[in-house]
């Protein structure tokens, strides 16, 4: 079975690790807060210029001047502090986000990503999310494996406008976690009950397997 | 009082002499911590042919949004622009010109430019559209591209507290990029909620020195939120 939003984000929290600051782009990566194990500390940061957002706020809780990088009204978690866009930008580009997790179109065996722009069709623009992808070390892009019509995301070249040259390494789907490394992805593990072949025949790029691909542990 | 004293009292004094052509840098970040009431001003006073720098266009009916249905902006500087459809229709139409900017750069052009910083090289932007055409160059074997600094004819900034002298203080994630609109504008108007004598706001809680500001109004604020997301008490 393919995962789901949430298992997504499940499997995506099993790679916190206790101290990390982490940023969570739009979509399922938000979704990652509510799996964060009880037993580690992570602080969020959210590009609008916030370091350690805390849940949604109650009804009474509700303030206008507080909201994250989706517009949504949010609080702020104990130890939180507030900056403005350069300095959140300063922290994101000098490599000092310890793990970004942000959602895309497509991803290729060289691990340019493609998450901004779909020509004629979708315009809005990047955000920050081409500071992210520059800025981070470590990335982690979740997305479904193919589209709804069975198209491959997972490609030897992106077709639509880049967000970022040769900056992923780690891909979750809802079929793999698959990293890429000199110029192939490699299948790492799959999700419960999806075989090997599943995920060849979606997987447009090279996609490397060696020994026994286990399944997703989930607890 | 004069010398250092900031305060005007009408909005047509806090945005005289905008014309039309001129560019304009807006704080905020979607609609939160925008300068609503200087907006409205300038969607009064009618100008066009204005370039604006900021990092979404608001939405229909409220914010940078206002300025969108008498063809008021003929350019915008801008990051993330998704929330509206007559922008939307502008943009396809050809009538809107649009420069869409990584916001990390986008803060980093105004903070440049307010700090006399004509340019600047950054790893965002490598190898997507965002590089044509501009300079690229290695450091410690890694590419980079060359970005160039805004400056405004008038920057318009929200924030929270002012002394009289423009000291400024903000509030919460409303700061964004109104610290860096602040000290790029060439006239830089601040509305407050709330404007104190000098001595009054402690020199250490200063965001924004008032050495940036030129222009300050008290107003009150709507203050619109995008997306209210609440839990149940309890949860």
């Amino acid at each position: 079975m393919a995962l789901s939003r949430e298992q997504i984000a499940q499997r995506v929290a099993q790679e916190l690790q206790d101290g990390f600051y982490v940023n969570l782009g739009i979509g399922i990566p938000t979704l990652v807060a509510n799996f964060i194990p009880k037993d580690i500390e992570v602080m969020l940061q959210s590009e609008n210029g916030l370091l350690g957002m805390g849940a949604f706020p109650t009804e009474d809780e509700v303030d206008a001047d507080l909201i994250n990088a989706g517009k949504q009204t949010v609080t702020m978690a104990a130890g939180a502090s507030i900056f403005d866009s350069a300095e959140s930008f300063a922290m994101i580009r000098g490599g000092h986000v310890d793990l970004t997790v942000l959602g895309a179109f497509e991803v290729d065996v060289n691990g340019n990503i493609a998450s901004y722009m779909i020509p004629g069709k979708l315009i809005k623009g990047m955000g920050g999310a081409m500071d992210l992808v520059a800025g981070a070390d470590n990335i982690i892009v979740t997305m479904t494996h193919a589209s709804k019509h069975g198209e491959s995301k997972l490609l030897s070249n992106c077709t639509l406008p880049l967000t970022g040259k040769g900056c992923i390494k780690k891909v979750l789907t809802d079929l793999a976690f698959i990293e890429i490394k000199a110029g192939k992805f490699h299948l790492l593990e799959r999700a419960p009950g999806v075989s090997v072949a599943e995920i060849i025949e979606l997987t447009q790029g090279e996609l490397v397997i060696e020994g026994d691909i286990p399944e997703m542990k989930f607890s | 009082m004069s010398g250092f004293d900031k305060v005007v009292h009408s909005y047509e004094e806090a945005m005289a002499g905008l014309t039309d052509n001129m560019t304009i840098i807006a704080g905020g970040f979607g609609l939160c911590g925008i300068p609503e009431n200087l907006i409205s001003e300038i969607k009064h006073k009618g100008t066009r042919g204005l370039t604006l720098v900021s990092n979404n266009c608001g939405v229909d009916d409220f914010g940078l949004g206002l300025l969108l249905p008498d063809r008021q902006i003929s350019k915008i500087i801008a990051s993330y622009v998704g929330e509206n459809a007559e922008f939307e229709r502008q943009m396809m139409s050809g009538e809107l010109s649009v420069e869409l900017t990584p916001q990390g750069t986008l803060a980093e052009k105004m903070r440049a430019g307010g700090a006399g910083i004509p340019a600047f090289y950054t790893a965002t932007g490598v190898g997507t559209p965002v590089a044509e055409g501009k300079d690229e160059r290695q450091f410690n074997g890694r590419d980079y591209i060359l970005e160039e600094a805004i400056v405004g004819d008038f920057a318009i900034v929200k924030a929270w507290k002012a002394d009289r002298y423009g000291n400024l203080v903000f509030r919460k994630t409303a700061r964004n990029f109104n610290p860096m609109a602040a000290t790029a504008g060439k006239i830089t108007v601040v509305e407050v909620e709330e404007i104190v004598e000098p001595g009054q706001l402690d020199p250490d809680e200063i965001h924004t020195p008032g050495i940036y500001v030129n222009r300050l109004i008290q107003s009150s604020f709507e203050k619109r939120i995008e997306q209210r997301t609440t839990r149940a008490a309890g949860e």
